[in-house]
């Protein structure tokens, strides 16, 4: 047995210049800012602040953080395909070899879903939820770390494969027989298998975190009726968490023993049965899909809530959906594998499913639309990412209720159109959600707004951009292309690869206005502060801390008395045109910040890598690190510490102040 | 520090698996003795019915899954202290809700799966083919 | 349809009484009193941990349904190898389930006298649900290499792995629970029955009852069904 196991130098990819040159500049990206990082002495603030912090909104903005970074990462693999495909036209043999094209595209499917998208919305999720119930922290602060951890560790995983080894070439699902080991002998499957594991644990404790937050701790008066929209579509998001990683665990699990033990789950020989694994990866893979939507759908309730200036319409008839959308979620599976051959009962009764559960989303646009009916719209930026939701998200919906025909499905099952219809949903569903969550809540996180100039420019762009991708892939997918092609040979495509090419162009320009955006907002942001914490007349409790908020809350809980928490304070408060009485400050016990999370995180990676690698004693190393990480953690004796109460009263006196005078009368004539 | 959690109020809400203890413990371990008693009738049936005539044969796996379920319950009721009660609610509606999930997976899965390979060639087969 | 209370109706009650919630709560964990319609505020730290641990159970249990369900296609699947009515000793499953659910009786048992701050009688009682789970993996672990060095092992037949996998998760799980027990014991003795300590010894005992749930389903479907077929 190796020392290192498979692990030697043949993994670096020195005649591969596009990964080398790759991995060269994110590394040097890297050292310069940890080396910039090191200069300005922000160590101990980033580790003692940030890094073993336990606090939901720090651990809410580490999440965003790596969803924004891995959306790059994501995008450029985009780039590429797109990039690919438009010089590969009629036998020229573009740039992107086919084997190395296979992991470009496995990886930008995989890390736009497990590292861009679900960190942004759990990220957001967890920012959000406990200020909204107007509670002072989720029910398992230093789980809630370790689980950020995890998923970073991930992350890091994938792309480590990009400098050492490769990726898997399955695409993000990697189908047997092709990803047992027969047929894919390297280590890019694993790479994927171990850090999916590793994150999916990180995912599975915050669907337990939050489930347990939303149905076990809200302030007191705030029955279930009385939350806002974007707690309830997060409990159904966690709920899915909960009921569907579960799966994906299992599955991957097995697929793991079938390549490390000699396992025959899904092997070609010795009766194993590859369309299982199908099967039960689309069990967990369909509830996904609404885990990154619902907390896009409760954004968009809340924008459209507050950017018309009023109440959701039709709170009762959302949440019903809502719980319709997440139960019937499990019922449609099968839509992804309807060519496989279950036959015609089967795919009808899974086809019906799949166009009944359009009616839920269809209950919510028209609750939306019916928001804005009779309110006075304010077309701030959230509210143009909102709208651009609408009419994109209806396109979308409306192709894939198309497809969910299994006859139809027959002729468009894996092209084109198939592409087309997904990023449609997901760029117009979750991406805008995401972008509109970003920028509704940026203030609150930071104490300044985002440039609205820069964002509507970025709107724009994105949304145009958008349309002139995939428009045309709908077209070419409904002339026969299909999907992960590395270089096209029917001349009648052409044109439109080429419009979708042209396409990314324009949306890279909107991603880069999204970084100027933030760049300059930076630059400008004591123009841009956010003095009163209130600064789009909300109306749910968030809005009622300064920004960004302290570390516990609220310094008394608030007793809730109607569906908008906040603002019936604040319509009281104007009524009698001063704030309501100070109350009786006392002292609070917040949790102790842990570097848990951090090491655990730590030790899986370490343990990932060598389980990658077939490094055996690397392995049991990583295993008794953190099964002593684990016991040093639960011996301790100090998990709380105290906030004296004049600490408490000096921060909410600051908040009153910031209030006072003619904010009052200014925010409650509508703007 | 937290002292006021060891109090024993009257709750609304209880964890799972809650229990009082009061006096000398005696009550919860008739409650423990009873499901043990119950379960191990359940197990031996299971087992006796298993390997007799008793039953009709093909209809050995509905009873064996019966007695199953109903030694679940045994567990839930007995050790786990699951009721339906109102201080239990959200216990209960989680756990039906789970139930719910791994219906939907088992049964789910069979049934598409007895569909697919009924209709599709067995992939030792198909390798065949392509020999 | 009836609509709840208007804007102005819920400001006037705020001009009344006050946006504050009463009464003093410094961990923001809600009273005894908290009940679960959200009237009193968060719940108290024993039921959020316990309901917490109930869902992460429940989510183990689909991970075992994923597991169930491939065993459930692949039964057939013996490639010409062996079936379970072969292979399976219902005598020793037997013992293997007396010796679980005996355990999760000596569980309980502890638990009771835990409640009641007795450190000798939980001690005792922990020891000997350890005693019967390491008795119950070391019968498994014998099945398992029995059947490997007869030729039975998991790369034999599809029908092995998933048998393998669904009884090996189960059996790691026993596993760890056990390594669990073990540090419980170790800080009860050392720390007493802190309310911390209290309430993971009721998620250790939601999780040793859930083991055994799960046995009863895997007894009847993997080794009763299987050596019947």
């Amino acid at each position: 047995m190796k020392l290192l196991g498979k692990l030697d130098w043949s993994a670096i990819p020195l005649d591969q210049p596009i990964p080398l040159i790759a991995s060269a500049v994110v590394g040097l990206g890297i050292v310069a800012v940890l080396a910039y990082v090191w200069k300005r002495g922000w160590f101990p603030y980033l580790w003692h602040e940030w890094l073993t912090s336990v606090d939901h909104k720090r651990i809410g903005v580490m999440y965003i953080l790596l969803g924004c970074i891995m959306l790059l990462r994501g995008f450029a693999d985009a780039i590429m395909m797109r990039s690919q495909q438009a010089l590969a036209l009629h036998g020229a043999a573009g740039y992107l070899p086919p084997e190395h094209y296979d992991q470009v595209f496995s990886a930008h499917g995989t890390i736009m879903i497990f590292f861009g998208a679900m960190p942004f919305m759990i990220g957001l999720m967890n920012f959000v939820v406990p200020l909204q119930l107007g509670v002072r922290d989720v029910a398992f602060p230093t789980l809630n770390s370790t689980g950020f951890w995890l998923t970073a560790s991930g992350a890091l995983l994938v792309n480590i494969s990009l400098a050492i080894g490769e990726f898997a070439r399955t695409g993000w699902l990697p189908y047997p027989p092709l990803s047992e080991l027969a047929y894919s002998p390297g280590v890019g499957v694993d790479y994927y298998l171990w850090a999916l594991q590793i994150s999916g644990i990180g995912t599975l404790t915050t669907g337990i975190n939050l489930v347990t937050t939303i149905l076990k701790m809200r302030a007191p008066g705030m029955s279930y009726m009385r939350m806002p929209m974007f707690c309830w579509t997060s409990l159904a998001s966690n709920l899915l968490i909960v009921a569907a990683f579960p799966i994906l665990t299992a599955t991957l699990a097995m697929l793991t023993l079938d390549r490390y033990l000699g396992f025959h789950f899904f092997t070609n020989e010795a009766g194993g049965n590859p369309m299982m694994f199908v099967n039960l990866i689309w069990a967990w893979g369909h509830p996904e899909v609404y885990i990154l939507i619902l907390p896009a759908f409760g954004i968009f309730s809340e924008v459209f809530s507050t950017f018309s200036g009023k109440p959701l319409f039709g709170y009762r008839s959302m949440v019903m959906a809502t719980l319709f959308i997440c139960i019937v979620s499990f019922l449609v599976w099968l839509h992804h594998f309807f060519t496989m051959g279950a036959g015609g009962d089967v795919n009808a009764a899974f086809g019906i499913a799949t166009s009944i559960i359009a009616v839920g989303t269809g209950v919510k646009i028209y609750n939306w639309l019916f928001t804005m009916y009779g309110g006075r719209v304010r077309f701030e930026v959230p509210m143009l990412w909102a709208l651009g939701f609408i009419v994109t998200f209806i396109i979308g919906g409306m192709t894939g209720v198309l497809l969910a025909v299994p006859p139809a499905d027959f002729v468009l099952h894996n092209s084109m159109f198939l592409v087309a219809h997904f990023h449609n949903v997901i760029i117009g569903g979750v991406l805008f959600g995401a972008f509109a969550g970003y920028e509704y809540w940026f203030p609150k996180a930071f104490g300044f707004r985002l440039h609205p100039g820069w964002g509507k420019t970025a709107f724009w762009l994105t949304l145009a951009g958008f349309i002139a991708t995939f428009t045309p892939l709908y077209i070419v997918g409904m002339e026969g292309m299909t999907r992960r092609l590395q270089h096209i040979d029917n001349p009648l495509w052409d044109p439109w690869i080429l419009m979708a090419g042209a396409g990314t162009v324009v949306i890279f320009l909107g991603v880069a206005s999204q970084v100027v955006q933030l760049v300059v907002s930076i630059r400008m942001r004591e123009q841009l502060r956010d003095t009163t914490g209130d600064p789009w007349n909300g109306r749910s409790l968030e809005w009622v801390t300064p920004s960004p908020p302290p570390t516990f809350n609220f310094p008394v809980l608030y007793d809730v008395h109607g569906e908008e928490a906040y603002w019936g304070i604040k319509q009281a408060a104007i009524a009698q045109e001063k704030l309501h009485d100070e109350p009786d400050y006392k002292p609070i016990e917040m949790p102790r910040n842990s570097p848990t999370g951090f090491i655990t995180a730590f030790f899986a990676s370490f343990m990932g890598f060598a389980l990658i690698w077939h490094i055996w004693w690397m392995v049991a190393l990583g295993f008794v690190g953190a099964y002593a990480t684990f016991v040093v953690f639960a011996w301790r004796d100090e998990d709380e510490y105290e906030i004296p109460a004049e600490d408490v009263a000096r921060v909410d006196r600051a908040r009153r102040a910031s209030r006072s005078g003619d904010w009052l009368t200014k925010v409650g004539s509508p703007a | 520090m937290s002292g006021h959690d060891e109090e024993w109020g009257e709750h609304d809400e209880a964890a799972p698996g809650d229990e009082h203890a009061g006096g000398s413990g005696f009550k919860e371990i008739q409650i423990y003795l009873l499901g043990l008693l119950l379960a191990v009738g359940l197990t031996v049936a299971s087992f006796w019915i298993a390997g007799s005539d008793l039953v009709w044969g093909p209809g050995i796996p509905a009873a064996l899954l019966a007695l199953a379920v109903a030694q679940i319950g045994v567990h839930l009721v007995f050790f786990l202290h699951i009721t339906s009660g109102p201080e239990n609610t959200n216990n209960t509606l989680a756990l039906a809700f789970g139930v719910l999930i791994v219906l939907l997976v088992v049964v789910g899965s069979v049934w598409i799966m007895a569909h697919l390979n009924h209709n599709m060639m067995p992939m030792d087969q198909l390798m065949k083919m392509q020999k | 349809m009836s609509h709840g209370p208007t804007p102005s109706d819920v400001a006037a009650v705020y001009l009344q009484q006050g946006p504050y919630a009463q009464g003093h709560d410094p961990h923001g964990h809600g009273h005894a009193e908290a009940r679960g319609h959200g009237a009193g505020g968060p719940a108290p730290k024993r039921v959020i941990v316990g309901y917490g641990f109930w869902i992460f159970l429940l989510s183990d249990i689909v991970m075992f349904s994923g597991f169930f369900a491939a065993y459930a296609v692949l039964a057939h699947a013996t490639a010409g190898g062996p079936t379970g009515r072969e292979l399976f000793d219902l005598k020793r499953v037997g013992i293997e389930t007396a010796c679980l659910l005996a355990s999760s009786f000596t569980c309980g048992l502890g638990y009771v006298a835990a409640l009641q701050r007795k450190q000798l009688q939980t001690q005792f009682w922990m020891f000997v649900t350890g005693l019967l789970g390491l008795v119950f993996v070391i019968l498994e672990v014998l099945e398992f290499y029995e059947m490997i060095v007869k030729g039975a092992g998991p790369g034999r037949s599809a029908f092995l792995s998933a048998f393998f996998a669904l009884v090996g998760c189960h059996g790691l799980h026993v596993t760890i629970g056990g390594l669990w027990l073990a540090t419980m014991m170790a800080q009860i003795w050392v720390k007493g029955f802190k309310p911390q300590i209290m309430r993971r010894l009721l998620c250790f005992n939601l999780f040793w009852h859930a083991l055994d749930i799960i046995w009863v389903a895997l007894f009847t479907i993997v080794y009763l069904l299987g050596a019947g077929a």
